[in-house]
């Protein structure tokens, strides 16, 4: 079949190839070339403007440390998350629902519940009063106190974002067939060895994935941190956002865009290289 | 080395009673293996003296010392798994190793011991490769060696050949004699390949529904089933069953009258080895209605009737016998086991 008409695959991927190029590929190229020209013509100027800018630096900072903070924490939540679901019988369905769901909450409105809890007169407030420990509501989203709106928005995109590792790393040890773990084990290993030599090394691909895919969300935060922190906090896309919306400067927002892709890329690469993934060493 | 006594394990897995009451004792050094079709209990009783599965109770000593509630770690064993498990992350070298660096054990004994464990077993040349690059029986090679590395008291097999093809199979059950048998390692063997078991074993435990129906060596459990279930499991044909009627203490068969085993009923059970008859003069013993006859070179293998019940017979080639014929059999007195009926057990032998 295939032999006499060999164009058939070729048209089956045209409506994707087609909706990719129209809606992802065009857009790309006009952002690249609207950074990188000033009236039609190339230009370092918006990069130049993007660079000088006073939030600039503390926006690169602020992205960063956060995706530095956030990532690693998430990944071992998940990793735990995802043994301690792989060790129950029944219920593990609903439990692994129960986890997801705040993968269905919008990262607008995930913001919102954070500000809720953590905004002046806000649940947390009213439970440390309630008990005793603060003697007037304190505030924790404020600029005077950066920490504790680092950590709050730290701790908001933690419960946000772990969810997606988690599934990841859950369909990753579904791949590794448990007499890997019980030779381990019959050959003398305790957990963490087994955690470490074993279930670690053979969820390569699944770590690989999780990483990346995360990451690249954690260099694009802005919802979140929009809601708790507002320009208190800002952040790469936050900047973007304000270029395009308050200085209708759309050649400096798209700088901001390019730079968000190129160091997501750069991320991905460094996550391609530190963890190989060889066919030849998986089960 | 050491000896393992299995004594009175029960294992439920909710209402459904996976192991009923198992008790085996198993001497220092000794082959057995546990012999049974798919869901008899057999990997679930080997998984519990793994450590690998609790039991709902009973006790499990080697060497004298109990391990229930013993990590699998300090029960002094080694085991090979159905699907080998062998790290695909490590080198051959480091598999075999594992279990060594596990135990701490410093670089020239590690060197030292896969070095004969894979000299044992002809795996020298791929100790540098990784177990992907590698044939199924070559991974069943490093499994073994990963577990012979060890020196283990106690080794523990899990169908292990079950996913070689029949060739390799044949030719890895004769290497694992060899090598075990130099080991003088005490053995636990779960098949359920007859032949596996036969070739191999010292004893058989043969196993069906959670219950050991029988122990015994390879040769006695063929010739002296203890149950229909062990004869019609063992043998390739497996046994045929003839119930005949008995009448004054005799069994009338055909033309023959055999005494009836003591406490035999108003019917018995003929459990006979295809092999164990011979033909006979046409009208003189059992009259058997051939269906096919298959000639297989070495033997011939005739399918049919004796008295409306189907049997499988098996003569020596050169007999000329076709499918439509009706002939006359005479069996070996001493080969025929008499069972009951209603409990599908076996009647003593009767002293000739």
């Amino acid at each position: 079949m295939s032999q006499n008409r060999p164009w058939i695959p070729y048209v089956l991927i045209l409506p994707s190839v087609a909706f990719l190029a129209l809606l992802f590929l065009v857009p790309l190229v006009q952002t690249i070339w609207l950074s990188m020209s000033d009236n039609g013509v190339p230009s370092l100027a918006n990069a130049q403007r993007m660079a000088g800018d006073l939030n600039f630096t503390r926006s690169l900072k602020n992205t960063f440390l956060l995706t530095l903070a956030v990532v690693p924490v998430q990944l071992a939540i998940a990793l735990a998350m995802g043994t301690m679901v792989g060790k129950i019988g029944r219920g593990r369905e609903t439990i692994l629902w129960i986890w997801t769901i705040p993968l269905g909450i919008s990262d607008l409105a995930a913001g919102l519940v954070w500000l809720a809890i953590l905004q002046n007169s806000g649940y947390f407030n009213s439970l440390l009063y309630g008990l005793g420990i603060i003697e007037r509501q304190t505030s924790w989203l404020s600029y005077q106190t950066p920490v504790a709106l680092f950590l709050a928005i730290a701790v908001a995109e933690i419960w946000r974002g772990t969810a997606i590792v988690m599934v990841i790393i859950v369909a990753g040890l579904n791949q590794v067939p448990k007499e890997f773990r019980e030779a381990a084990e019959i050959f003398g290993a305790g957990p963490w060895v087994r955690f470490w030599r074993i279930t670690l090394p053979l969820i390569r691909p699944a770590l690989q994935s999780a990483l990346i895919l995360r990451t690249v969300l954690a260099f694009e935060v802005f919802s979140v941190v929009y809601a708790l922190g507002g320009r208190n906090f800002p952040v790469l896309v936050g900047e973007a956002y304000n270029w395009q919306n308050q200085n209708q400067n759309y050649g400096v927002a798209a700088a901001y865009a390019v730079l968000i892709m190129v160091v997501s890329l750069a991320a991905t690469v460094v996550y391609l290289r530190a963890i190989k993934v060889d066919p030849e060493r998986l089960p | 080395m050491a000896n393992i006594v299995i004594d009175g394990i029960r294992k439920n897995f909710g209402a459904f009673e996976a192991l009923k009451d198992i008790s085996l004792t198993i001497s220092d050094g000794e082959f057995v293996s546990l012999l049974g079709p798919s869901g008899c209990g057999k990997t679930t009783l080997l998984r519990i003296i793994a450590g690998l599965e609790t039991a709902t109770s009973g006790d499990v000593l080697i060497g004298e010392r109990s391990v229930i509630g013993l990590p699998p770690k300090d029960r002094g064993l080694a085991m090979v798994f159905q699907n080998y498990a062998v790290f695909p992350h490590m080198t051959v070298y480091e598999n075999v190793a594992f279990g060594l660096r596990m135990q701490k054990a410093d670089d020239r004994r590690v060197k030292e011991q896969v070095e004969k464990a894979a000299g044992l077993l002809h795996i020298e040349p791929y100790l540098d490769r990784y177990p992907n690059k590698l044939s199924g029986g070559q991974r069943q090679r490093v499994a073994v060696a990963r577990a012979l590395a060890v020196e283990p008291r106690v080794l523990l097999m899990d169908e292990p050949l079950s996913n070689l093809d029949a060739l390799l199979r044949l030719e890895m059950r004769t290497e694992l004699k060899t090598v075990l048998q130099g080991a003088g390692t005490t053995t636990i063997y779960v098949t359920h390949d007859q032949t596996e078991a036969m070739g191999l074993s010292n004893r058989i435990a043969v196993m069906h529904d959670g219950v050991v129906e029988q122990v015994g060596s390879p040769v006695e459990i063929y010739n002296h089933p203890a149950t229909r279930f062990v004869g019609g499991f063992i043998g390739n044909p497996p046994m045929n069953f003839i119930t005949v009627a008995v009448e004054d203490g005799a069994v009338a068969a055909g033309t023959l009258r055999l005494p009836a085993p003591a406490g035999a009923g108003r019917e018995v059970v003929l459990g006979l080895r295809g092999e164990a008859v011979a033909l006979a003069a046409p009208g003189d013993g059992l009259d058997m209605t051939v269906r096919v006859a298959e000639p297989m070179g070495s033997h011939l293998l005739l399918t049919g009737a004796i008295h409306g019940q189907p049997v499988r017979v098996i003569l020596p080639p050169a007999e000329r016998v076709r499918g439509g014929d009706v002939i006359s059999l005479r069996p070996d007195l001493d080969r025929i086991t008499w069972l009951s009926p209603e409990s599908g057990k076996s009647y003593p032998a009767a002293m000739a």
